[in-house]
């Protein structure tokens, strides 16, 4: 997957009320960058949509 | 040094419930050896002596009245430092933790041991927050490997597997998320045991991915491995994510031995990637057990990628008010792992947990037809301390997140394994092998732990370089 880590960074942390330091962006936008090389491993697998979640909460 | 502290739990404890030596001369033999190798280890963040002295002296105490003392009596054991200790704030590995409140109970678990008779002396070191498979520690140096000191112990429960490689207690307890039970047990060279996702309470602990988290025993041996997860067993009304079980003691069926049990090892995803030593250690360990057949778990790539964002994303969720208040006081490849997990997109954390019933039921279909299953635990021997990269099958890759390669699709559906060591010709540090068995069923993972121990195939000798 190919992104803009900085876009995200930029559009999500203000969301979250979060600061990323200049210090913070090189290592946050790696394990981002990790992240979305992983996540089409997940989004690509076909599942049908009646699949449940694992965690069952139970009252 | 007195061999009173190098005993096995289950040794020493026969002896103080056989009037040979004190719960008292047990204690003081265990914190003097503290005391003389910690420095060079880095295992203990705190030594409840004091604590442990007063333990010692109202079990000899009851030993005199003629009391009947518990499966554990007299032996000492150590906790990583995410279990609250009270009376000491629960650092979890953490700057920003140690302002916290004292403790005013101890974790359930450590309730458990001491209730058995065990004595707690004191709180390890661990990687910030569990994030990690490396045991080191920004804030207060890293926990070293007890075979040769300038290599990891592995995480994040290192000073865990320090301290009982080391011989500085018989009995330790960590945590595993993705792997850091089996990740220090393999580098260290001893047992561990990573139960059943909701076996044992995690309550009083400190969090990390609820999804995942585990608490479990360390020891050097399978028999002190077994009685220590015996005594911790139990429902525990504080901990909401337990399953209810009934007790499944281990201990007393240890001699069957893998009698009688379908043992394959996994391929595919577990077949490559790590250093031939590793590898050469699993077909050891198989060829001991008669167990040819080879077994696939359908998509273990995806099952750790998948555990892989779910842990960022939780982690992150669970540090939000930290990181915009104390970002700065986070070991900063911490911070950054946490502050990514933040920012993850939602759909891909709910798909990674769809795909986790996925992938539970694929795995149970496995287990039809086998009860063991045999992989290797981490991908090489420790790595040096601050080492960055590796190679793994010719590409060079990040250490930190891929120790746990192969621990991490096992915890991902949470279930029971224990850690063996292994040692190769010419080898000073060791490898690890994980024997997985079917949910609920720790008994058949440890019987063929001690069957391989019996054997002499696995061993877990006291590493020495801290003595030198």
């Amino acid at each position: 997957m190919n992104f803009d880590a900085d876009a995200l960074i930029d559009a999500t942390a203000p969301l979250l009320e979060l600061t990323v330091s200049e210090a913070a962006r090189p290592g946050v936008k790696l394990n981002l960058q990790i992240a979305a090389r992983l996540a089409p491993l997940v989004m690509d697998f076909p599942l049908e949509d009646e699949a449940e979640p694992a965690p069952v909460f139970v009252p | 040094m007195s061999e009173l502290a190098t005993l096995s739990a289950l040794d020493a404890a026969a002896k103080v419930r056989a009037s040979e030596v004190s719960a008292k001369a047990v204690v003081e033999a265990t914190l003097a050896r503290i005391a003389a190798l910690n420095p060079k280890l880095g295992a203990f963040t705190d030594v409840t002596a004091e604590r442990a002295l007063a333990k010692a002296a109202a079990l000899d105490a009851a030993r005199v009245r003629g009391e009947a003392l518990g499966p554990l009596a007299g032996a000492t054991f150590a906790v990583k430092n995410l279990f609250d200790i009270k009376g000491l704030p629960t650092r979890a590995g953490s700057k920003i933790n140690r302002e916290r409140a004292p403790a005013s109970a101890d974790a359930t678990l450590i309730e458990k041991l001491e209730a058995a008779g065990a004595i707690l002396v004191g709180a390890l070191n661990m990687g910030e927050y569990a994030y990690d498979f490396t045991g080191e520690n920004a804030h207060d140096g890293p926990s070293r490997n007890p075979h040769d000191l300038g290599h990891m112990s592995g995480g994040s429960s290192g000073g865990s597997g320090s301290a009982v490689g080391a011989g500085l207690v018989p009995l330790a307890l960590g945590s595993d998320t993705n792997g850091s039970i089996r990740v220090p047990s393999a580098l260290c060279g001893i047992y561990g045991l990573k139960p059943t996702y909701g076996r044992l309470s995690r309550a009083r602990s400190f969090p990390f991915v609820s999804s995942f988290d585990h608490l479990g025993p360390f020891a050097r041996s399978v028999g002190d491995l077994a009685a220590a997860y015996d005594a911790m067993q139990g429902m525990d009304p504080d901990d909401p994510a337990q399953a209810p079980r009934p007790l499944a003691s281990t201990l007393a069926s240890l001699g069957q031995g893998a009698a009688g049990l379908r043992i394959a090892t996994l391929g595919g995803y577990f077949s490559k990637g790590a250093e031939p030593a590793v590898f050469a250690g699993l077909e050891s360990v198989a060829r001991a057990l008669g167990a040819v057949q080879v077994v696939e778990l359908p998509e273990a790539g995806r099952a750790r990628a998948a555990a892989f964002l779910i842990t960022m994303a939780e982690g992150g969720a669970l540090h939000l008010d930290r990181l915009k208040s104390r970002a700065a006081d986070y070991d900063p490849d911490t911070r950054d792992r946490l502050l990514a997990g933040a920012m993850l997109p939602a759909a891909w954390v709910v798909k990674a947990q769809k795909f986790r019933r996925w992938f539970r039921a694929q795995v149970l279909e496995v287990f039809k037809d086998v009860d063991v299953l045999l992989a290797p635990a981490t991908p090489t021997r420790a790595p040096a301390l601050g080492q960055k990269m590796f190679v793994l099958d010719g590409v060079e890759t990040p250490v930190r997140a891929n120790l746990g390669l192969f621990t991490q699709p096992i915890s991902f559906i949470g279930l029971p394994v224990v850690a063996v060591p292994m040692w190769q010709k010419g080898s000073f540090l060791p490898t690890g092998v994980q024997v997985i068995a079917p949910p609920w069923r720790e008994d058949l993972a440890l019987r063929v732990a001690s069957q391989l121990e019996r054997e002499g195939v696995c061993r877990a000798p006291i590493g020495r370089a801290a003595e030198v």
